[in-house]
């Protein structure tokens, strides 16, 4: 009787998300390819289009990387993984290949470009680990074997503390 | 990559048609912006109204079509989507372009 009483005066509980995987071969719509996958699959949670914009944004750097460096040659249509699960802190996400390893070993430190400069010094890439590291939480890359795992947390549909 | 041009109050503008400008369409963007603009106003405003996504690959692509154009001709952007807007505010380019919310916003102050 008890429990019921409680179901009647406690607020809807937050909508889990069952955790997922998606695997795309890698490959120049390999990105566009995991990242509709990857807004499919957090539709639950009814992410707001910043939320969701946020999510794409640091995505598409994260495969990017991996598109262009860890499987470098256009043949190459290794595949790359992406885990997520939703918890309590925000989304985890975690990407794995099986490329190249990252150049140092670790994920790169994301400094912002200079753009006091010059305007034809002015750079055309290296905002990706930039962005990736601005916009997400706890950044870690591994090579464990002959794969890479770079795994990051979202800060996005935290659930209110009780 | 589908885009429009046209020349308005010796201004020409070119609207992308199309909704991402990303890593597997910035080579694309490029060229498509180099035919867009070829012998044209000294003026060109870039209409990324239905653009609702880029990634820094196409960000790269817009700062390397301002190069292009320079010295001798000035790109300004207009339309910017939240999501687009975000992107040139985190990387500090915000503060590299001409950028306007509406193309109405762009052509009055290029009227002015």
């Amino acid at each position: 009787m008890t429990g019921a009483h409680m179901n009647e005066s406690a607020p809807t509980p937050p909508q889990v998300l069952a955790p997922f995987q998606l695997t795309v071969k890698s490959g120049e719509f390999a990105v566009r390819e995991a990242l509709a996958g990857l807004t499919t699959g957090l539709a639950p949670l009814s992410l707001d289009v910043e939320e969701i914009g946020t999510i794409e944004l640091v995505m598409a750097e994260a495969l990017n990387n991996i598109v262009e460096h860890a499987y470098p040659e256009e043949y190459n249509d290794g595949p790359i993984a992406v885990g997520c699960t939703h918890k309590a802190d925000g989304l985890h996400i975690a990407v794995v290949d099986r490329g190249l390893p990252m150049p140092n070993g670790q994920a790169p430190i994301g400094m912002a470009q200079d753009v006091d400069v010059d305007l034809m010094d002015m750079p055309e890439g290296g905002f990706g680990w930039f962005l990736i590291q601005n916009l997400a939480k706890d950044v870690r890359y591994g090579r464990f074997g002959d794969e890479n795992r770079l795994e990051l947390r979202l800060a996005v549909a935290i659930r209110r503390p009780r | 990559m589908e885009v429009s041009a046209r020349i308005e109050e010796q201004i020409q503008i070119v609207s992308i048609l199309e909704s991402r400008i990303d890593a597997a369409v910035a080579l694309d963007f490029k060229d498509a912006m180099r035919t867009a603009t070829a012998d044209g106003p000294d003026t060109v405003v870039l209409d990324l109204g239905k653009v609702d996504f880029i990634d820094s690959s196409g960000l790269g692509a817009i700062v390397a079509t301002m190069k292009h154009l320079a010295p001798a001709r000035k790109l300004v952007l207009a339309g910017l989507t939240p999501a687009v807007d975000k992107v040139f505010r985190l990387t500090r380019m915000d503060s590299v372009f001409s950028m306007f919310t509406t193309m109405d916003d762009a052509m009055a102050e290029m009227r002015s």
